[in-house]
């Protein structure tokens, strides 16, 4: 009995093992592969299916969040924008964007309180809260299919190189860097996973670990924390220079949020 | 005492084990007895057979938190031969139940799909309980990775 | 309100088995785990999901611990009539919430 359970369990796991290998090799003329790739084929499932996608339940409040008034006399986002699909299309393809009025790019959950702030006169919504990430997940929806297409206001450019600089910059007691896994170890093992690319194709993302959604930020400071370094705080600009780097990285990559990922 | 006490103490009795409360732990006699119990308070005194139920669920899973599994039974469904419940068990969590579901003639079919939680690599069984009386189950071994990274 | 999502043919053919799938928010706090003070979070849990159909009892679901956070549960229902498919959750500290869905069969 152990011994067939183990028989099972070794065919497994080698089964998975030559299935990762097909992927990294069978590669066309671009080597870059989503996290999307890497999972299961349950996993993959659970994405694919907007009946049964938990992180769609955030994009239904992010929807009523955006036909909803925050105050009396003040406008829902449906009141300057109007259907999101319309006007929120490839919107967050093309975030964090160079904001000419506070001189420095901004992600889209900084854009969205911007808003809120100065033309709906509502405070802004914590990071990481319940409503921020409904009406993240509800605005990234609408750019699902899209190709990323970075900023191409050179102003972004400076910051976008700090970011580049911070990929490659070693951090933490594990003395390790972005690009030490994800760009020379991708596609290989850690423990059990599989250490994916690290494109940020399908945020905000429901994570399997996380048992609930969140945002590009909690997941970049789970890795640092993962490495023993002090994370960034939440809205620092070391993180949106980050992102901003990254989705130049993955330019052109279709963008599949909100993802399910393990 | 009442029954579910006397069947209990009955299936200790008849497994041989002196002190079977205190069996019941992580060594590998607690955790079959365990399961062995949580299935006997399901189906009493009736005989579990091996057919008719498909525990459809990953043999590798990527995280334990999230686990998805369908149960299929062969059965007609009509009002005189239909699944009236599907239990499922566990033999590694803090807690031997997982999710029961109660069907009946108007299901139409006796397939039932969810999401689970598994605390680590470890066998799941089915258990269909048909109309007849009778009951018939399906097992499945599950491997389950962890995240490689601590976040906090 | 918790966030439901329910997915089900807004008709059917009489006598047709139609698939029902439902999702809900709820962390679904087993009552095991150790939270950032180290102290174990109490259990909050849904108990039992609940499908009428023109209330009459055609599904039910009683959950455990060891159901995923942000429940899913699938099954199948016969269209018998047209009218009102009615799901209702309960669990711990008071948690209740029902939902209704139409269904036209013909």
């Amino acid at each position: 009995m152990i011994g067939q359970a183990r028989f099972a369990a070794c065919r497994a796991v080698l089964l998975v093992l030559a299935a990762t290998s097909f992927v990294c090799v069978a590669a066309d003329k671009d080597p870059r592969r989503s996290g999307f790739d890497f999972m299961s084929p349950q996993t993959k499932a659970m994405q694919q299916d907007d009946a049964s996608n938990p992180a769609m339940l955030w994009v239904s409040d992010g929807e009523a969040l955006w036909n909803r008034r925050p105050g009396a006399s003040e406008r829902a986002c449906a009141g300057c924008h109007a259907a999101a699909p319309e006007s929120m299309r490839g919107i967050a393809a093309s975030y964090p964007r160079f904001d000419a009025t506070l001189q420095r790019p901004l992600d889209l959950r900084q854009r969205i309180n911007v808003c809120r702030v100065e033309h709906q006169h509502a405070p802004p919504l914590a990071a990481e809260s319940q409503e921020l990430l409904s009406l993240e997940a509800f605005v990234a929806m609408q750019s699902r299919g899209l190709p990323i297409k970075p900023d191409a206001d050179p102003r972004a450019q400076p910051f976008r190189e700090r970011g580049a600089a911070l990929f490659k910059q070693r951090i933490g007691q594990l003395d390790l860097s972005c690009t030490t896994c994800h760009d020379a170890l991708a596609g290989q093992r850690l423990g059990s996973a599989v250490i994916p690319q690290a494109h940020p194709t399908g945020y905000p993302i429901y994570r399997l670990e996380w048992q609930g959604l969140g945002s590009l930020q909690r997941r970049l400071r789970g890795c640092m924390s993962g490495v023993r370094a002090e994370p960034f705080a939440y809205g620092a600009p070391e993180l949106v220079e980050l992102e901003l780097y990254l989705m130049q990285r993955a330019a052109a990559m279709a963008l599949e949020a909100p993802a399910v990922r393990p | 005492m009442n029954r579910t006490r006397r069947k209990i103490i009955h299936a200790g009795a008849s497994l041989g084990v002196i002190g079977w409360a205190r069996a019941v732990t992580a060594a590998e006699g607690g955790v079959e007895i365990a399961l062995a119990l949580a299935i006997k308070q399901y189906v009493g005194d009736a005989v579990v057979r091996a057919g008719k139920v498909k525990l459809d669920v990953a043999e590798l899973v990527e995280n334990g938190n999230t686990v998805p599994l369908s149960v299929a039974v062969d059965s007609p469904m009509t009002a005189t031969d239909h699944v009236k419940s599907i239990a499922i068990f566990n033999e590694r969590n803090p807690q031997r139940d997982v999710i029961r579901f109660a069907l009946g003639p108007r299901s139409g079919r006796a397939l039932v799909a969810t999401r689970i939680r598994l605390a680590t690599s470890q066998k799941l069984v089915a258990i269909a309980q048909l109309s007849d009386g009778s009951y018939w189950s399906h097992s499945a071994d599950v491997i389950v990775t962890l995240a490689a990274c601590v976040e906090s | 309100m918790a966030r439901a999502l329910i997915t089900l043919p807004a008709s059917a053919k009489r006598g047709e088995a139609i698939e029902i799938r439902t999702l809900i928010a709820h962390p679904m706090e087993t009552g095991y785990r150790p939270g950032e003070d180290g102290r174990i979070v109490p259990r909050d849990l849904i108990r039992r999901l609940s499908c009428h159909y023109n209330d009459e009892l055609v599904f039910s679901a009683e959950m455990f611990p060891a159901t995923s956070a942000n429940p899913f549960v699938s099954f199948y229902t016969l269209a018998l009539a047209s009218g009102t498919l009615r799901f209702t959750w309960e669990g711990d500290n008071g948690f209740l919430q029902t939902e209704s869905r139409s269904i036209s069969v013909t």
